[in-house]
């Protein structure tokens, strides 16, 4: 494959969002459509997420994260978007020029017409968590360690203690149940659970896993390799609660305690970041701050579902042709969207009402307290309910959604901008 | 047996620096290492300062290398090609009691020969913007500078070996042999070695190593250990060394800019027996938390992205100068009790800055014995830099990749660390055999994700250079391999 030095859309990265992100572009008119992948095979985290569990919105199918990947991957190099494999952009610039290197292509310089920033997020450390103690072998991020299980086929470990109730983190508690290594228990700082609640009970209660909320680590002990933690029951401030300490004997901690969108490229273009979600600021086009610069999945907002990555990738990607076919837009008035009472964020931060007219527009959100009773999601102008929808619950680890119907597009349009609240029924 | 004339017992910067001093000389060197890779106490924990020579009692031996050591570091860092810049340090006052201070302090930094200014708040301020703005104004020493001090380790013993030098790691001294009160060899854990001289610089166990011989049998060291924070240069930039107003036993938690880029924050002061006590505590890291916010109250928990501990190597000698009152004095001297010992002992700070000129009187120490050196001719005193891709402009970035491909690999993304930087590291003078060998070397693994990316595939690197299974390949020593069996083997 010969590398053009112009683009229409280029996408980086070749998870679920880049690779929607570039389908869509390619479906929605834009001519020439380029991913570029740093890793040497396109699907992103989910080459080594294989378990079930994607898909079940996209395809009302239960499928494995590879065979998830597969299928757009296949679709991908059907409608002819071009991959650059096993190459880093090392910098995009406001005006779309970006700079990649590679061993097997060499360094290059590529002009696109837009670009779609899909490079996921990362693991929180054990630094971020400020975790003390030594720092020997046996420590590692659960997304680490799965890479190891299930891509390079090798063990990290035989008795796990895992900080942290991520998903990826119980996933790993029961993958490495299957492999025989003993977990010998998860802890939680937060008094509530952090990940989906079928993961609890899947990788956690099906397999005599305790979890052990308001528990965090105190120490980690060991020189050459990890010999035991020492846990702590915290109080609501998470300080520790003397009297509590338990030192639990293990080879390995993993930590499953976050997720960090990243986007220290985004940064170097100029795109303005969301302190609270750690990602772009984003219209409902998902477009950033800089024109021409859009952005889709986990570098946005740290998604639950794949599936919901998947559709702000072909949102992205639609946003990004119609930006190459059109020439850039007059600027409309666009209406704020505020994280009101209980809501921790919402993306996205500004909509179009216009974009009404082409269908619904999804907001979503995390809630900052888990309400275990049903309760309201409520959008509203000022005072004025405009819309509401019913939840049977509200937890921190599941986000939520609510969609903008067409119909409400005049009075979303009056309004100088919305307040979306989750409050109990 | 292996004879050697000199042995030098300790990989840390006084070793290493003292054994390129050595390879000038036509002498048969052996430097040990007990750990699995030279550097790995004090010399690649510490605050990363060649300080300017303000702060150590005057009179005492710790005032007078600092003095001498300043000012050698700009020939020494261009020779060993490793990043040192002459940056100066500011001692901020707080508040106007603080201010009061700093006259005296500027009086005990003349007596040590050290050039010193006085800045009022507004100077400060416009100098760091970031500082308290409580400032009441500072002490300025435009004669520090910060170098990565792990690169003074290896740049200087890889210097070393390329005249001559010969290193083992993984060997620990476990005894002398003497013949009468002459040393004549040393016990090691990979066998006995003969040599007519040994210099001690051994760091936290230099005391163990003089009471082997039986010389100094007061001496003691008492590890005494700080804690510090790296933060992440995306959030915060500082390009200034900031020293508080000094307390009675430590100069206090600083905050600096590293040659690396990060802003890095410590470090407190905790005494303890355990000459491996390297753990961070909760209340450690709330100490240097309160002591960074005096200082810059804009720093905040969210940009860490490392915590480390290292142990101060303190000693509890006298200072030789008469009608000076100071127990912590370095031990630089031949032993009075045996032949054939070199005491380098009590090397805390400053003793990185002072490690060039400890080194060069390890040369006169050597002579004074009766050793004879005679220049080697051919010596060569430059060490070349390798290449660091993240450098180099996007020109020279390109050129590179073209010229060997494996430079335009990226493996660490937040720290831009390719390929060819890590198989260079593995095949380097001294070869980077473990993980943490190539992040101290590179300083891959360091950044936001700590190594999260590019651990496996480090791993499968130094797997395929050193031709060894992955499960052979380890973070540190033996014992700390990354993975212990492939997923379908029956556990036995």
């Amino acid at each position: 494959m010969t590398i053009k030095e112009h683009y229409d859309v280029v996408v980086i990265g070749s998870g679920p969002g880049g690779l929607a992100a570039a389908i869509s572009a390619k479906k929605n008119g834009a001519q020439d459509v380029l991913i570029i992948e740093r890793d040497i095979e396109p699907g992103g985290i989910l080459l080594q997420c294989i378990h079930n569990g994607f898909g079940v919105e996209v395809f009302k199918q239960d499928l494995p994260g590879p065979s998830y990947a597969q299928r757009f991957i296949n679709e991908a190099y059907q409608v002819g978007v071009d991959f650059l494999l096993d190459t880093m952009v090392l910098e995009i610039t406001r005006d779309h020029r970006i700079t990649a290197t590679s061993k097997r292509y060499g360094f290059l310089t590529i002009q696109a017409k837009a670009v779609v920033l899909a490079m996921g997020c990362r693991e929180r450390t054990r630094a971020q968590v400020r975790l003390p103690g030594t720092r020997p072998a046996g420590v590692y991020t659960a997304g680490t360690a799965q890479r190891w299980v299930n891509v390079e086929g090798y063990m990290p470990g035989k008795n796990f203690v895992i900080l942290g109730s991520g998903d990826i983190g119980m996933i790993m508690a029961r993958r490495l149940t299957f492999e025989g290594a003993k977990v010998e228990r998860v802890l939680e700082v937060m008094p509530y659970l952090s990940g989906l609640t079928r993961n609890y009970v899947q990788c956690l209660m099906d397999f005599d896993i305790e979890l052990q909320l308001k528990h965090t680590v105190k120490n980690i002990i060991g020189k050459k390799r990890v010999e035991a933690i020492e846990a702590v029951a915290v109080d609501d401030k998470w300080n520790y609660i003397p009297g509590t300490e338990e030192i639990i004997p293990c080879d390995t901690l993993l930590l499953s305690v976050g997720l960090i969108p990243e986007n220290e490229l985004s940064r170097q273009a100029g795109v303005l970041i969301d302190p609270v979600t750690a990602g772009p600021f984003v219209d409902d086009g998902f477009q950033t701050n800089i024109p021409g610069i859009y952005s889709a999945g986990n570098v946005v907002h740290v998604y639950d579902l794949v599936d919901w990555v998947t559709e702000a990738g072909l949102i992205a990607g639609k946003s990004a042709a119609r930006l190459v076919q059109n020439g850039p837009q007059p600027d409309a008035k666009t209406i704020a969207v505020k994280a009101g009472e209980n809501v921790r964020y919402v993306v996205p931060h500004t909509l179009n009402p216009d974009h009404l007219a082409d269908g619904e527009i999804r907001i979503q959100m995390r809630v900052r307290q888990p309400i275990e009773a049903p309760v309201w999601v409520e959008v509203r102008s000022g005072e004025k309910l405009l819309h509401r929808k019913g939840e049977p619950y509200a937890r921190p680890g599941e986000m939520v959604t609510i969609p903008l119907k067409p119909a409400l597009m005049d009075e979303v349009k009056a309004a100088g901008e919305l307040t979306v609240a989750i409050v109990k029924r | 047996m292996k004879k050697y004339d000199i042995i030098i017992i300790g990989g840390g910067v006084i070793g290493c620096m003292t054994a390129r001093a050595l390879s000038r000389f036509d002498l048969k060197v052996l430097l040990i290492e007990r750990e699995s890779d030279i550097g790995m106490g004090a010399s690649s924990a510490n605050s990363a300062i060649i300080h300017a020579g303000h702060d150590p009692m005057p009179g005492s031996l710790k005032a007078e290398m600092n003095r001498l050591a300043n000012p050698m570091w700009d020939q020494v860092s261009a020779d060993l090609g490793i990043p040192f810049k002459r940056s100066g340090a500011y001692i901020v006052a707080i508040g106007e009691d603080e201010f009061g201070c700093l006259a005296a302090l500027k009086e005990r930094a003349e007596k040590n020969g050290v050039l010193t200014e006085i800045f009022n708040a507004d100077e400060m301020l416009k100098r760091e913007p970031l500082v308290n703005p409580a400032t009441s104004g500072a002490l300025f020493t435009p004669t520090a500078g910060m170098v990565d001090p792990f690169a003074a380790c290896v740049a200087s013993i890889e210097n070393a070996i390329q005249n001559g030098v010969e290193v083992l790691t993984d060997t620990a001294f476990t005894g002398f042999i003497m013949e009468g009160k002459k040393i004549i060899g040393i016990h090691t854990s990979q066998g006995d070695f003969a040599c007519r001289w040994v210099v001690n610089a051994a760091g936290t166990y230099s005391d163990e190593v003089m009471h082997a011989a039986e010389t100094r049998q007061d001496f003691k060291i008492t590890p005494r250990r700080g804690e510090y924070y790296l933060l992440d240069k995306a959030e915060i930039e500082i390009n200034n060394i900031l020293f508080p107003v000094p307390s009675k036993v430590s100069k206090g938690i600083l905050v600096l800019g590293s040659t690396h880029g990060n802003v890095l924050v410590g470090p407190n002061s905790q005494t303890t027996d355990y000459k491996e006590n390297k753990a961070v505590t909760p209340e450690g890291l709330a100490e240097i938390w309160q002591g960074a916010q005096k200082l810059v109250p804009s720093i905040t928990p969210r940009s860490v992205i490392a915590v480390f501990a290292g142990l101060r190597a303190t000693g509890n000698a006298e200072c030789q100068t008469p009608g000076v009152n100071y127990h912590n004095d370095f031990v630089i001297e031949r032993a009075g009790e045996v032949d054939g010992l070199i005491n380098l002992a009590g090397i805390e700070s400053p003793g990185l800055t002072a490690a060039p000129a400890i080194a060069q009187r390890v040369t006169e120490l050597l002579k004074e014995g009766g050793e004879k050196l005679t220049e080697k001719p051919g010596w060569n005193p430059i060490r070349p830099a390798r290449p660091r891709f993240n450098h180099l402009t996007r020109e020279e970035q390109a050129a590179l990749v073209a010229q060997d491909p494996r430079y335009g690999r990226i493996v660490c993304r937040c720290e831009m660390i390719t390929e060819g930087e890590i198989v260079a590291e593995i095949h380097a003078p001294l070869p980077a055999r473990t993980y943490d060998a190539i992040k101290r070397r590179t300083w891959l693994g360091t950044g936001r994700c700590l190594g999260s990316f590019d651990m496996p595939r480090v791993v499968d690197i130094l797997a395929h250079e050193l031709n060894l299974p992955v499960t052979a390949i380890r973070k540190k020593g033996a014992g700390s391999e990354f993975l212990l069996r492939q997923t379908k083997e029956v556990e036995a």
